[in-house]
């Protein structure tokens, strides 16, 4: 499997020079780095802007009536903010994460595609900039939920509904090419000696997002080229009238819809496993159990889809097999949240903001993980079914899961980035204010959800006042705490103590073997992995000078 | 070194994965057709049945007839009788009337749906309207009969079950041709 | 187990802000059918699990954090691997979830339960308002928000039921068991009252099923839980529950009413035939005051001819007719006469002695304007 990589000749004079200048360095290069970098930051203008949207939603909730936003453009703002956070700030994040990461954690020049890769970057600003351009339109944006069932999508839907059509092609295009760069640069690039078992966890759980993004980002793509056929050209996959039926799309978009949740925690559980050991200075727990449970997570993926769709009227044979294969992804997880806190038991354990967003990663993500264990009982989905408790379930999912995992891996590789430690006083405030404004926000949607609140209403009876007026400040509180951590990022960039080529005592892996910030070749002659020993599983091993 | 043989192959077999998967996606709509008819899903029913069953004198069940307009279609549309008590395996009819009060002529599709859905797989029809388009002149009303078999197979704890009519207008998709009688309707892609 | 859990934690929340207990609502209500509370015992029984599960993993992961820090422990424990220990933590989690997969399948199938009604009512969800139809027995409405714009838009004092009221709700009877035949004319709708632990998808072009038994009566409120379009907010569900007797009466009522409404609406009615009925109508019942040539006998009795109610606003015609005047002598015709009288004699006023309004105010006119004023009050 892991190709020798030949480099005789390649290693010329003309590859070691630096980035082109100016604009063409970032339109045209094939540098992992930059493009890792270009990623990143394309991420974090989608989640400052998805963010916004978020708090034109929390404005409006703030109090029972209408005083900011009509209905149709509060529908508006739910389906961008969630097609946004979904689709522009968490996937390309990671995809960032894999660009920036995967080459220096498994040895490898650059991705295996790099030319591919550019162009999968340059599709994103198109996609979202016609996405976001359907605000503008006449009769307005998407305003049928960011899960866009039929036929309020079709037949119902408003003129722009064909741009934001064009826009997840684009996206889901873009995403295939990056999961197809990430399997080929992981099968073949590795280091000599580099076994698969012997790959950083982060790696791992990529490749297995990979394969979970070319099985199901077409399955999108198909079910968006239905609707499209459906709206222009006379079809009816799902109108009844022509002998359709609006359910196939839900079955069709949740047999995407589900894997799309794994891929956006995978690669967070990914990065969890290293940040961990390396601030509990313990390697971690269970590696091989990690792998096997993350393979488990990804394969139960494709059989609990109809656990969204509970309520459509699915008979008791189908509904009992969701139940019971959705309840037993309880134990996969439960085997990887055990393996975390192992790792942590009898280490030596320090809390820089890395760490801290680990562990509450940890925590919160369990917290999510209960919620879906009671949503996955379904006689008490009927009650929880679309109502805020599943609100509350998925942005604990989300948002300490993969929002938390991303702002790790960042705290934990910004010196390699850019060469200089962060602001850890400014990191650890900004930890402590998304954890206490995410809690604020998102723990009472449980008790408005249960108490009989739907979701994607604009108003509410005065019942759910009180936690909703909780859940909107709390909300503030973490959007306006995002922009410290573009501060910090910025701070980091522009100065600060010059970073050693491995600033965490505690860490380990190839990408601590070369110097901070990292050059912008690396690894043009693959290290040998062969004398490390796999006993150190997990970390990829240490490269000791 | 993005060159080499094997990493052409493996993008080669990912790009074919990708194919196959959109295609899955589309191959979706006739599993999804097979396994609601299986396991009724949605109370969906299978096209014309052509066996013949004896009646099990000995049971009765309760069927309740279901008519309801789609969003804007103005049809008046309703069974000629709420509910009938039949034996499984005997072969009844019950007519649905339908009147078109405007003042143009319109095309109609009939969706059935069924319910329990468990049901779904034992109610057979043998005749129905929803088999084919409907096309009525302006003011111009039709009775439309549905003859059917309930399957002597029938689980034993069902003991009523609902046939369920939702009348689509797709005029604009079919618009209906003015010479063309009503009973003459045109055969439906169904 | 406790079944209260609100009580430990919304009382502090309560103290604190000292608001009244319902909007620190915390926890789903046990509801007013069987099902409800066993799908609320299936819903503590696993809270209760995941909480017992959540102290212990976080016990242990708080206690290594407050113990196993660097400024306690230099050197850290070396281990990475246990099978004995890995292999019992996948068993246990699936035994515990074995546990709370059969009562949850017992729930299941008890919903499933497809047995003989009492009651069919066939619910169609349209946007953005249920309508509802009593299988068997001609009765069928339509269900709307009633809560007025003022509140909406914060220009008047929101209600106790503020977004969960209509005009109409379903009405069905205590202790019967009740199927729910769900459909949509439009887009996808779902039909939930928290109460009943009824919540079922409303899908266009096919039928889905539910059902419920409720012992007491009361009104039941509920939402539309699927994002249906613009007003998905603001079409409410609301079922209220009568004893089995005033259950009968209403629909006697209901019945009664929609015999009427088919009498009246069985009849097309010209303007010609109005007129000449509502002049007969006009000279008993009215030309005492207002004269056969309706120019009254100012100022005791205005004049009709060229008046501004006579030849203005219909709805306001209609409203005087009906409801009379306070304080003059103008009596509420609303009770004295039938719908076809006042809508003949309204009609007539309007074309009579010159006010050529042209006009025509029919009887099933009037029975909504009086269906609308119950509603309202």
């Amino acid at each position: 499997m892991s190709a020798v990589i030949d480099d005789h000749g390649h290693a010329g004079h003309d590859h070691h020079h630096g980035p082109a200048k100016g604009l063409s360095r970032w339109l045209l290069t094939t540098n992992h780095k930059d493009i890792g970098s270009m990623y990143l930051w394309f991420s974090f203008a989608a989640f400052l802007l998805g963010g916004s949207m978020a708090m034109v939603i929390r404005a409006e909730l703030f109090q029972p009536g209408l005083q900011i936003v009509q209905p149709e453009f509060f529908n508006q703002m739910t389906t961008m903010h969630g097609l946004i956070m979904v689709f522009g700030a968490v996937m390309p994040a990671f995809v960032g994460l894999a660009n920036w990461m995967i080459p220096l954690m498994i040895g490898a020049p650059d991705m295996a595609l790099p030319r591919v890769n550019n162009f999968s970057f340059w599709l994103l600003p198109a996609a979202f900039g016609l996405l976001v351009s359907t605000l503008f339109m006449e009769g307005g944006g998407p305003n049928f939920g960011w899960t866009f069932y039929a036929p309020l999508s079709t037949t119902y839907a408003p003129e722009s509904v064909t741009f934001f059509i064009f826009a997840i092609h684009l996206m889901g295009i873009s995403s295939i090419m990056g999961a197809i760069n990430v399997i080929a640069t992981i099968l073949n690039l590795r280091a000599p000696g580099m076994t698969l078992m012997k790959m950083p966890l982060f790696v791992w759980t990529w490749l297995i997002t990979a394969f979970l993004l070319i099985a199901v980002m077409p399955v999108l793509a198909g079910v968006v080229t239905m609707m499209l056929m459906d709206i222009h050209f006379g079809t009816s996959f799902f109108s009844a009238a022509g002998g359709g039926d609006p359910v196939l799309f839900q079955h069709v978009f949740w047999f995407f819809g589900h894997p799309e949740v794994y891929i956006m925690i995978l690669p967070a559980f990914g990065a969890v496993s290293s940040i961990i050991p390396a601030f509990s200075r313990k390697p971690l727990f269970g590696y091989t159990s990690m792998v096997y449970a993350t393979g488990a997570i990804a394969f139960l993926s494709f059989i609990v889809w109809s656990h969204h769709m509970f309520t459509v009227g699915i008979p008791l044979v189908g509904e009992l097999f969701f139940m019971y294969a959705t309840m037993l992804i309880a134990v996969p997880t439960g085997v990887k949240v055990f393996n975390w806190v192992s790792t942590m038991w009898r280490g030596s354990l320090s809390f820089e903001a890395p760490m801290l967003f680990a562990v509450a990663f940890v925590i919160l993500f369990t917290i999510g993980g209960f919620s879906g264990l009671m949503l996955a009982i379904a006689p008490a989905d009927f009650q929880y079914h679309d109502t805020y408790f599943v609100v509350a379930h998925f942005h604990y999912v989300l948002v300490p899961g993969a929002i938390f995992g991303i702002f790790a891996s960042a705290y934990y590789w910004l010196p390699k980035w850019t060469g200089h430690m962060y602001d850890e006083t400014l990191a650890k405030l900004h930890f402590w204010m998304s954890f206490v404004g995410m809690n604020l926000a998102f723990f009472p949607m449980h008790f408005v959800g249960l108490a009989g609140m739907p979701r994607r209403i604009p108003d509410y009876n005065m019942m759910f006042a009180n936690f909703n007026m909780v859940s909107s400040v709390g909300a503030f509180m973490f959007g306006a705490t995002q922009l410290l951590f573009l501060f910090i990022v910025i701070k980091c960039i522009r100065g600060g103590p010059a970073a050693p080529a491995k600033p965490w005592d505690g860490a380990e892996g190839l990408e601590w073997s070369v110097p901070s910030p990292a050059p912008y070749h690396t690894f043009q002659t693959p290290p040998d992995m062969s004398e490390v020993h796999e006993h150190r599983k997990g970390t990829g091993g240490e490269l000791t000078p | 070194m993005s060159t080499e043989l094997p990493l052409r192959r493996l993008v080669l077999r990912l790009t074919l994965v990708v194919v196959a998967m959109f295609g899955f996606g589309f191959a979706l709509v006739p599993i999804y057709d097979v396994m609601c008819q299986a396991f009724g899903i949605n109370g969906k029913t299978a096209g014309a049945y052509t066996g013949a069953q004896t009646a099990d004198a000995a049971r009765e069940v309760r069927v309740q007839f279901l008519a309801t307009n789609a969003a804007g279609m103005d049809w008046e549309f309703g069974p000629q009788a709420d509910q009938l008590s039949v034996h499984p395996g005997a072969s009844t009819e019950i007519r649905f009337v339908a009147y078109n009060p405007t003042d143009k002529p319109m095309t109609a599709q009939a969706i059935p749906s069924v319910s329990p859905a468990k049901a779904a797989a034992y109610f057979h029809k043998t005749e129905c309207f929803c088999f084919t388009q409907q096309v009525l002149q302006p003011g111009e009303r039709i009775e439309m009969p549905v003859r059917f078999i309930v399957d002597r197979d029938l689980p034993a704890d069902v003991r009523h079950l609902t046939l369920a009519y939702t009348l689509f207008d797709i005029t604009p998709r079919q618009p209906p041709v003015a010479t063309l009688s009503a009973t003459a309707a045109k055969e439906s892609l169904q | 187990m406790s079944r209260h859990p609100r009580i430990w934690m919304g009382l502090g929340l309560s103290a604190l802000f000292g608001q009244a207990q319902a909007a620190w609502d915390v926890n789903m209500r046990s509801g007013a059918t069987d099902v409800s509370r066993s799908v609320f015992d299936l819903h503590m029984t696993i809270f209760w699990i995941c909480v017992v599960i959540g102290v212990l993993v976080f016990g242990v992961m708080i206690w290594s954090m407050v113990a196993h820090r660097r400024s306690k422990r230099q050197h850290s424990a070396n281990f990475h691997e246990n099978t004995r220990v890995e292999v019992l933590w996948t068993i246990i989690p699936l035994l515990i979830l074995v546990g709370m997969a059969v009562p949850a399948t017992r729930t299941l199938i008890h919903i499933y339960d497809s047995s003989e009604s009492d009651v069919d009512v066939q619910i169609t969800g349209y946007q953005w308002k249920w309508h509802y139809k009593y299988l068997g027995e001609d009765v069928e409405f339509f269900s709307n928000l009633t809560t007025p714009r003022e509140q909406i838009n914060n220009l008047a004092p929101k209600g106790e039921h503020y977004l969960l009221e209509v005009d109409e709700p379903l009405v069905i009877p205590a202790g019967a068991k009740v199927r729910f035949l769900i459909t949509a004319a439009d887009v996808i709708h779902s039909w939930w009252v928290p109460d009943l632990a009824v919540k079922k998808d409303a899908i266009p072009g096919f039928i889905n099923e539910s059902w419920t038994r409720i012992d007491e009566p009361g009104i039941y409120r509920g939402q539309c839980t699927e994002l249906c379009g613009k007003d998905h907010g603001f079409m409410p569900v609301v079922v209220e529950v009568k004893s089995s007797e005033d259950y009968a009466a209403w629909l006697g009522e209901k019945k009664a009413e929609a015999a009427k409404l088919a009498e009246l609406t069985s009849k097309e009615w010209t303007l010609a035939e109005l007129t000449e009925r509502g002049e007969k109508v006009y000279q008993t019942a009215c030309a005492s005051c207002h004269q056969a040539g309706g120019e009254g006998i100012p100022p005791m009795f205005p004049a009709l001819k060229g008046s501004p109610i006579a030849t203005g606003d219909v709805e306001a015609h209609i409203a005087i007719v009906v409801n009379g005047k306070p304080g003059t002598a103008m009596a509420a015709f609303g009770r004295q006469l039938s719908e076809v009288d006042l809508a003949a004699v309204i009609t007539y006023e309007r074309n009579a002695w010159g006010n050529q309004t042209g006009d025509m105010v029919t009887p099933k006119d009037v029975l909504d304007f009086k269906q609308a004023e119950e509603a309202g009050q």
